[in-house]
């Protein structure tokens, strides 16, 4: 079919070869900022301690301009007959489950991004748009989403949501765990607003720390269980809780990153490319040969 | 004297009644696109926080990736195992990818929040992305496959320049860069058509893998690590009887005889790139002992059962038998039902099996995502149906000509 000799053949595959792989070798240099630092910061939520005034997501509205209305709104406790999620005008809810002892408070859970440590959201972006900071904050980035909205199909958390009334910039929204305000020295709204004191702000180590030593101390009230600490690898947002996770509806979640299987295969698939170029020299082995032995019969 | 079969533009009237049909379903795809455009995603279709993907994504993108697989399947056939044979399908199954793979490209832009940004993935990269890869890979692919068809349009206006008023001045020129370009393509075609080929296997296995990140949001009746295996089989399984199918409606469409002879041979091929897929399909099934998901009847269990027995097992029985695959009308039935099977497996991957751990509503495509994506198709038919009238695409019995090779030029020595 096509008229050239065999040193032709070679001398373009070689170089077609060298361009790929001269081309492909730069996106194994990471762009997105992925900073696991020692010293990143993180939240213990006290879930027994919550009394779901819900002061915080009045507060996390203001801190990140969106439409908070008035404080005294947030005390109406009927929101609690049904399970909300953080979305594009909340990044983070407060929900209320009863106690099955129906002497015993209800539990309120405090929602919102969990930061993780291996956050699959920055593994799936395509634009590399999700940064885990040194802080501890997984941020997004305006200026490079797309809004093809694979983080939310990727987080294990169910967190990302989109602004899917905007024609135009709608937004990936999620908590970014008041970066702005904790660059500043500020703590984050939510923390600092809660009046009881339910979440603590801290080195996420030290946080590790104090949730073990008040399980310890009150093997009564709390379950000997850390939520967040080694789920999908650890996250900077942990939970202690009175009762079963699962009950107050947190996945259940292996200790496994989110997106390592996913890595592991397109790293397998990608290693070094030698995969695909192996592929590219067989299938023109295969083309030359057949062309020789057609070449040979037409002789 | 004998009849050769040679590519050339068809000549028939483009407008029939069913393409009316087709005209109007455009239409009103259009209308509700021009709604998204105007009101954001949330105005036309029914996804939420919990569904980020819906149709546009699971079928337009996901499934037409997979149906537009033909083009790869036909040109390792045709060019890299050079079985001269089939050079007949060649140009249909290129036109169909092509056109495939643009409207794929379409569809991702409209389905992305900030469609104006869909260069982005260009400079900002994400090595870790699977999405990251397939963008990359599609638009590469894409490139080549416009590559591909250049040589179909030299060969249709070398010698036959001819452009209006003052421009005409510019026909001998143009002529010449035809010319220059056909040379050349000739030469270094083989570069592109492999490069075609490895790019496929990539993104096609790739799709697959989109969505095991999703973990535990998925079945396990469909979240397995072998999903990029089973994308790129599968993809492999539906190319030919995409091509078969394809190439029945259009000699009917046209008037043409069947081509009867190298469709069956291309069912040869079928039964066991099927028989090799279910394999895995149901090895995988064994080993992760997903069949307990079998014995209850759920959507998921139902929709699993329809894939498997109706979309894989029943068109591998037939294109095993000798006597569907020397007959149209089972050839037809056989293909179409391959391509039902293709149709289930995205369909479930992409939205069927993906169920969020908050799920207080459940997904089902609203009327604008439907028109949207049969106006799509509706579109592609059309284009097909006037590629095919302007370019040398679908061959035909000619009189007085001598066979000739695929990449021969009029007017050349």
């Amino acid at each position: 079919m096509l008229k050239q000799d065999r040193r032709s053949f070679l001398k373009t595959s070689a170089l077609i070869g060298a361009g790929i792989t001269g081309l492909k070798s730069k996106d194994t240099k990471a762009q997105t900022r992925h900073v696991i630092s020692e010293d990143r910061m993180g939240v213990l939520v006290d879930t027994t301690v919550c009394i779901g005034c819900r002061k915080c997501e009045w507060a996390c509205k203001t801190a990140h301009d969106l439409p908070a209305g008035d404080i005294e709104s947030y005390e109406d406790r009927s929101v609690y007959e049904k399970m909300r999620r953080p979305d594009d005008k909340a990044l983070t809810v407060v929900n209320e489950y009863s106690n099955p002892d129906p002497t015993k408070l209800p539990t309120n859970v405090k929602v919102q991004c969990m930061h993780c440590d291996e956050p699959a959201c920055l593994s799936a972006c395509i634009v590399g748009a999700f940064s885990k900071d040194e802080s501890g904050s997984v941020v997004w980035d305006t200026e490079k989403c797309i809004g093809c909205r694979y983080c939310m199909i990727a987080c294990p958390f169910q967190i990302p949501a989109f602004e899917y009334d905007k024609a135009l910039q709608p937004d990936i929204k999620k908590c970014d765990f008041c970066i702005e305000r904790t660059t500043q020295g500020q703590l984050p709204a939510c923390v600092e607003i809660c009046p009881v004191e339910a979440l603590t702000y801290g080195r996420r180590k030290d946080l590790i720390e104090v949730a073990r030593k008040k399980i310890k101390n009150y093997p009564d009230r709390y379950i000997d269980s850390i939520l967040g600490d080694t789920e999908v690898g650890g996250t900077s947002w942990m939970y202690l809780s009175g009762r079963d996770f699962q009950e107050l509806d947190f996945p259940k979640l292996g200790e496994d990153p989110a997106p390592g299987v996913s890595e592991s295969i397109q790293h397998g698939i990608f290693a070094y490319f030698v995969p695909p170029i192996s592929l590219y020299a067989l299938l023109g082995g295969v083309m030359w040969l057949n062309k020789k032995k057609e070449k040979s019969k037409e002789e | 004297m004998e009849h050769f079969m040679k590519p050339a533009p068809i000549e028939k009237k483009y407008f029939t009644p069913g393409v009316m049909v087709f005209v109007v379903l455009a239409a009103i795809g259009l209308v509700f696109l021009a709604i998204r455009f105007i009101g954001g995603i949330g105005a036309v279709t029914n996804l939420d926080n919990q569904h980020p993907w819906g149709i546009w994504i699971g079928l337009d993108v996901a499934l037409g990736v997979a149906l537009a697989a033909g083009g790869f399947t036909s040109a390792a056939l045709g060019h890299i195992w050079h079985r001269e044979h089939y050079h007949a399908i060649i140009r249909p199954a290129l036109l169909t990818a092509l056109l495939g793979y643009t409207f794929v490209a379409v569809s991702v832009a409209m389905d992305l929040g900030r469609y104006y940004y869909i260069w982005h993935p260009l400079i900002m990269w994400n090595g870790t992305s699977v999405l990251f890869e397939v963008g990359i890979c599609v638009m590469i692919y894409l490139t080549v496959l416009y590559i591909e068809f250049l040589p179909i349009v030299a060969e249709r206006f070398i010698g036959r320049v001819n452009l209006p008023g003052l421009l005409s001045r510019l026909n001998k020129t143009v002529d010449s860069l035809l010319r220059a370009l056909d040379r050349g393509l000739d030469k270094t075609m083989f570069v592109f058509i492999i490069a075609g080929v490895v790019l496929s296997c990539l993104h096609q296995s790739s799709l697959g893998s989109l969505m095991i990140i999703a973990g535990p949001k998925m079945h396990p009746l469909w979240q397995t690590p072998i999903l990029p295996l089973l994308f790129l089989l599968s993809a492999i399984g539906v190319g030919f009887p995409m091509v078969i199918f394809e190439s029945l409606i259009s000699s009917r469409s046209f008037g043409l005889k069947p081509e009867t002879p190298i469709l069956t041979n291309l069912g040869n091929i079928i039964g066991p790139i099927l028989g090799i897929y279910l394999a895995f399909k149901i090895g995988d099934m064994v080993i992760r002992q997903t069949f307990v998901y079998l014995t209850t009847i759920t959507t998921e269990s139902v929709m699993y059962a329809i894939e498997i027995v109706i979309g894989v097992i029943v068109p591998l029985r037939m294109f095993l038998s000798e006597q569907v695959r020397k007959s149209p009308a089972g050839l037809f039935i056989a293909s179409s039902l391959v391509i039902f099977g293709v149709f289930m497996n995205r369909l479930n991957t992409f939205l069927v099996a993906y169920t969020p751990p908050y799920e207080m509503t459940t997904y089902f495509p609203s009327v604008g995502e439907i028109a949207v994506t049969v106006g799509f198709i509706s579109i592609e038919v059309l284009l097909y149906r006037l590629m095919v009238k302007i370019f040398p695409v679908i061959s035909h019995p000619q009189k007085d000509v001598a066979p000739q090779t695929k990449f021969s030029v009029r007017g050349m020595i």
